[in-house]
C-alpha cells in the first residue's frame, strides 16, 4: 500500500468545476472594469458622468476619517431600526397568528400598507423627533422593517400542514406548545426571508431618510445629496460604495445566522450537499 | 353568497378606519392631557386632529390659490406618470432578461452576480445622481423606479420559468415541441405567479422611486416637491403636510392595487392552503 | 383512427454512468415485441426499470444499447412525428389551463385550427365521461377526474401507441377499478396499441392482453403471461376462477424471478468471498 494517499478526483473535478463556474462572471467583471477605466481616459469622459475607478478610490482616502465616522453612524441607525422593527413585527406576528380572526381581518391591511411610500414620512419624523436626532432615521428604518418581516412570519406562522396541529391535537397539546413546537420551528424560513429583505430595506431606508436632512457629521445620505448637488461625484460615488459595502455585510451577516439556525431547511441543506 | 362576503368586507374596512382614527385622537387626547413629551410631544402641531388633515385638502394650497387636493392630485398623476413608466420599462426589461438568462446558461453564470450585485447599490442612494446625469425630467426620475423594478422582475422570471414539473416538460418532449412552445405553453405561464410576486413588490417601490428622485433637482411637479414644500410650512400648517403624505399612501396602494386586480385576471391558482 | 402500432424493443438495455464507480445498470438487455391492437403490462418490482422502459419507447430516455422500433420507426423518429400519448401516475395537468385547454393542448401544438379542436375536444370529454366540466380548473377536480382529463388529453390526436406509466397508482382502489374497466371501454373504442406499466398484479392481469413480468434490477424480462380471459371484461370478470389463475401464475413469477435473484445474489457474494481469500 503506498504511504502517499492520493487526492481523491471527486474533490478535484469538484473544485474545477467551482472554478470554471466563475469564469464567466469573472471576465465579465475584469472587462467591465477595464472597458470603465479605458473608456473614460480613451475619450475623456466629463468626470461627472462617470468617475474612474481611481478617481473614486482616491475619494475615498482623501475623506477616509469623515466617511468611515458618518458611515458607522448611519450604519447604527439602519441596524437599531432593523432591530426595532424586527422586535415588533415578530411579536405582532406571534399576536396576529395566536387570534387569527383578529390577523385574517389586518392582514390585507398589513399588506397594503406595505405600499405605501413610508420614507415619505421622513420630514414629518424630522418635525416630531427634532432633525438632528438620530431616532428619524432610525424610526423610518423600523417602519421598513415591519411589514415584510411581519407578513413574512406571519405567513411561515399559519401555512402550517394540517396534519402537523392534528398531530400537536392528539397529544392534546395547548396552544402554547403548539406554537412551540410546530408553528414557530415552521416559520423560521420565512422569517428568514423577511430579514434578509428587511436588511437591505434599513440601510437604504436610513440613507435616503437623511435627504431630508440630518446631523452634518453623521450622515453618509446628507454627504452624498451635497457632494452630488455640487458636482462632486467622486466623493458621493464613494460614500455610496461605502453605503453598499455595509448593507451587503448586513446581509452577508444575516445569511450566515440562517445558515446556522436553518441547518436542516432544504435550500441550506442542497446548498451543503452541492 | 358573494354579497354577503362583499358585505363583511365592507364592515371590515370600516371597522379598520374606525379603529386608526380612534387610535389617532385618543393618543393625541391622552397625550395633551398627560403633557407627553416622550417619543415625541404631543400638541396641534405633531398630531392635527384627523378632520384637520382632510378639511385641510378643501383649502386653498396657498393664498388665494386652488385648494390643497387639486394641487395635490396633479402632483400624485406627475408623479405617477414616471413611475408607470419606469415600472413598465423595468418589467419589460426584467422579463425579458429573466427568459435570455433561463435560455443560457452561460449568460446567466456571466450576468446574474452582476445583476444580483446592481441591487447592492442602493439605487435610492445615487438617486441624485441619476437625475443629474440625464437631466431632470420625466425619464430620468423613470429609469430609477426602473431600475427598482426589473430586478425582483429578472430574479423571478427566472426562478418561475424554472419551476415547470419536470414531467410537465417530459409531456412537451412527447409531442416534439419546438423550444418556442416550451417556453410560450408551458415556461411562461408556469412563471406567472411568480412574476406577479415581483410585480406586487416593484409597482409600490416604483412609486417610492419616483418620489425619492423628484427630491434633489426639486422637480417641482411630483409629489416628492409637494413633500419638501409643505415641509417648509409645517410650523404654520402641519395639516398640509400630513394631507400631501395622504395622498402618497393613496398612489402607493393604487398601484399596488392595479397589480392585485392584473394578477386576479391573470393567474388562476389553486388557493392558498392555511392552517 | 390510425393503424395501431406495433413496439419492437432488440437488446434494449441501459446503463447509468456514476462518476468514481462502476455505474448502475438500470435494464439489462431487453427483447420484447407488442403487437399491434395489444394491451401489454409490465410489472416488476420497484426500481426493476419498467418505467424507465417505459421511457425508452418514448424517446424521452435514451437505451444505452439496443434498438427500439415503434410503429416501424425508430423511437425517436416516432416521437417526431407524434405516433404516442403518454400519461404518468401524476395527471400532470396544467394549472392555469381549463380542463378543455390542457385537453386540446396536443392539439394546438399539432396546429389543428379552433374549430376542429373544439370538436375533438367536446368527443374526447364524452369518451371519458367527463361532459359538462370543460370549463373547470385542474384543481378544482378529484384525483380520479383530473387523471380522466389527462387520458383524454393523450388520446386527443388519436395516437397509434398509448403509453401509461402507472397512471391509477396515486387512486384509491374503487376509483382504480372503475377506471381500469373504463380504459379497457376506451381502448376498444379507439384501438390504439397500450403499453402499461403497474405494480398491481389485478390490474395487469384485468386489462392486458399479456403481462411481461420483469426481474428486479438490472431489470430483465423473466416471464410473459398470456391472458387469455375473454373481451369484454368486466366486474364480474375479477371474480372468474380463471382469473386468479392467472393473477396467481404472474405472482408466481414474480416471486421466483425475486426468489432466482436472492439466489443469483448469494452466488455473486459467494464467489467474491472465494476471490479475496
Amino acid at each position: 500500500m503506498s504511504a502517499i494517499v492520493p487526492v481523491p478526483p471527486n474533490t478535484l473535478r469538484r473544485a474545477g468545476r467551482r472554478a470554471g463556474d466563475w469564469a464567466p462572471a469573472a471576465a465579465v467583471l475584469v472587462a467591465g472594469i477595464l472597458v470603465w477605466q479605458g473608456l473614460v481616459t480613451a475619450f475623456d469622459i466629463q468626470r461627472f458622468l462617470l468617475p474612474k475607478p481611481t478617481e473614486i478610490a482616491t475619494a475615498l482616502r482623501e475623506n477616509w476619517t469623515f466617511l468611515r465616522h458618518a458611515a458607522l453612524y448611519t450604519f447604527g441607525e439602519a441596524v437599531a431600526g432593523f432591530v426595532v422593527g424586527s422586535a415588533v413585527a415578530i411579536a405582532t406576528a406571534l399576536l396576529l397568528a395566536r387570534w387569527r380572526p383578529l390577523g385574517r381581518a389586518l392582514l390585507p391591511y398589513a399588506i397594503a400598507a406595505n405600499a405605501i411610500p413610508i420614507i415619505a414620512f421622513a420630514p414629518i419624523f424630522n418635525n416630531w423627533f427634532s432633525l438632528v436626532s438620530p431616532i428619524p432615521k432610525i424610526a423610518i428604518a423600523a417602519v421598513l422593517v415591519f411589514f415584510p418581516v411581519m407578513i413574512n412570519m406571519l405567513r411561515g406562522l399559519t401555512s402550517v400542514h394540517p396534519s402537523s396541529i392534528e398531530l400537536m391535537r392528539s397529544y392534546a397539546a395547548g396552544e402554547a406548545a403548539t406554537f412551540r413546537r410546530v408553528r414557530i420551528p415552521n416559520s423560521l424560513p420565512f422569517l428568514f426571508s423577511g430579514l434578509k429583505v428587511a436588511s437591505v430595506l434599513a440601510m437604504i431606508g436610513a440613507v435616503v431618510s437623511q435627504y431630508f436632512g440630518g446631523l452634518r457629521t453623521t450622515s453618509l445620505g446628507l454627504f452624498i445629496k451635497e457632494k452630488a448637488a455640487l458636482a462632486l461625484f467622486p466623493e458621493a460615488w464613494a460614500a455610496i460604495v461605502l453605503a453598499s459595502v455595509l448593507g451587503v455585510a448586513f446581509y452577508l451577516a444575516i445569511v450566515l445566522v440562517e445558515r446556522s439556525v436553518l441547518r436542516w431547511h432544504p435550500s441550506v441543506r442542497g446548498a451543503r450537499a452541492g | 353568497m358573494v354579497a354577503r362576503r362583499g358585505v363583511r368586507g365592507v364592515l371590515a374596512f370600516a371597522a379598520v378606519l374606525i379603529g386608526l382614527v380612534a387610535l389617532w385622537e385618543g393618543y393625541r387626547a391622552i397625550g395633551q392631557a398627560t403633557g407627553l413629551t416622550w417619543p415625541f410631544p404631543v400638541n396641534e402641531r405633531s398630531m392635527p386632529h384627523i378632520y384637520e388633515i382632510l378639511g385641510q385638502l378643501f383649502q386653498p394650497s396657498r393664498r388665494n390659490g386652488p385648494p390643497l387636493v387639486t394641487v395635490l392630485l396633479q402632483a400624485a398623476l406627475f408623479t405617477a406618470r414616471e413611475a408607470a413608466l419606469g415600472f413598465v420599462l423595468g418589467a419589460s426589461t426584467g422579463f425579458v432578461l429573466g427568459i435570455a438568462l433561463a435560455h443560457s446558461r452561460l449568460l446567466e453564470r456571466g450576468l446574474l452576480p452582476y445583476i444580483v450585485a446592481s441591487q447592492t447599490i442602493p439605487i435610492l442612494a445615487i438617486a441624485p445622481m441619476v437625475v443629474v446625469w440625464l437631466g431632470a425630467g420625466l425619464f430620468s426620475v423613470a429609469i430609477i423606479a426602473a431600475y427598482l423594478t426589473f430586478f425582483p422582475v429578472t430574479i423571478n422570471t427566472l426562478r418561475g420559468l424554472r419551476s415547470a414539473d419536470p414531467r410537465a416538460h417530459e409531456l412537451m418532449d412527447s409531442y416534439a415541441a419546438n423550444r418556442r412552445s416550451v417556453l410560450w405553453k408551458l415556461r411562461v405561464p408556469a412563471s406567472m405567479p411568480y412574476l406577479f410576486t415581483a410585480l406586487k413588490i416593484s409597482a409600490p417601490a416604483s412609486v417610492v422611486g419616483a418620489i425619492i428622485g423628484e427630491l434633489p433637482s426639486s422637480i417641482q411637479g411630483g409629489l416628492g416637491g409637494a413633500i419638501l414644500n409643505y415641509n417648509q410650512y409645517y410650523i404654520t400648517s402641519p395639516a398640509s403636510l400630513w394631507a400631501t403624505n395622504v395622498v402618497a399612501a393613496a398612489l402607493g396602494i393604487s398601484f399596488f392595487g392595479v397589480v392585485l386586480l392584473a394578477e386576479r385576471l391573470v393567474v388562476h391558482r389553486a388557493p392558498e392552503h392555511v392552517a | 383512427m390510425p393503424r395501431p402500432a406495433a413496439v419492437s424493443l432488440g437488446g434494449v438495455s441501459k446503463h447509468y454512468a456514476v462518476p468514481g464507480g462502476p455505474g448502475v445498470t438500470a435494464l439489462a438487455p431487453i427483447d420484447l415485441d407488442v403487437h399491434p391492437g395489444e394491451f401489454v403490462s409490465l410489472i416488476g418490482p420497484s426500481g426493476c426499470g419498467k418505467s424507465t422502459l417505459l421511457r425508452i419507447i418514448g424517446d424521452l430516455v435514451q437505451a444505452t444499447e439496443g434498438q427500439v422500433l415503434v410503429n416501424g420507426k425508430p423511437a425517436h423518429q416516432a416521437r417526431l412525428d407524434r405516433d404516442y400519448g403518454i400519461v404518468f401516475q401524476d395527471p400532470v395537468l396544467y394549472d392555469w389551463r381549463t380542463v378543455a385547454r390542457n385537453i386540446s393542448l396536443p392539439l394546438e401544438m399539432l396546429g389543428w385550427d379552433r374549430q376542429r379542436r373544439a370538436s375533438r375536444v367536446a368527443e374526447m370529454l364524452d369518451l371519458v365521461e367527463l361532459g359538462g366540466f370543460e370549463g373547470h380548473y385542474p384543481w378544482q377536480l378529484s384525483g380520479g377526474m383530473q387523471q380522466r382529463v389527462s387520458i383524454a388529453r393523450a388520446l386527443s390526436f388519436s395516437p397509434a401507441l398509448l403509453l401509461m406509466d402507472e397512471p391509477f397508482g396515486a387512486l384509491d382502489e374503487m376509483t382504480r377499478e372503475r377506471l381500469n374497466g373504463e380504459l379497457l371501454r376506451i381502448w376498444q373504442q379507439s384501438g390504439c396499441t397500450i403499453v402499461f406499466v403497474t405494480h398491481s398484479i389485478t390490474e395487469a392481469v384485468f386489462l392486458s392482453t399479456r403481462v411481461v413480468v420483469m426481474s428486479a434490477r438490472p431489470g430483465r424480462v423473466i416471464g410473459i403471461v398470456e391472458i387469455d380471459v375473454p373481451q369484454p371484461r368486466t366486474v364480474d370478470t375479477r371474480e372468474e376462477p380463471r382469473f386468479f389463475e392467472l393473477v396467481t401464475a404472474v405472482r408466481e413469477r414474480l416471486r421466483k424471478g425475486g426468489a432466482a435473484e436472492a439466489e443469483a445474489q448469494a452466488e455473486a457474494e459467494l464467489l467474491l468471498v472465494e476471490e479475496e481469500r
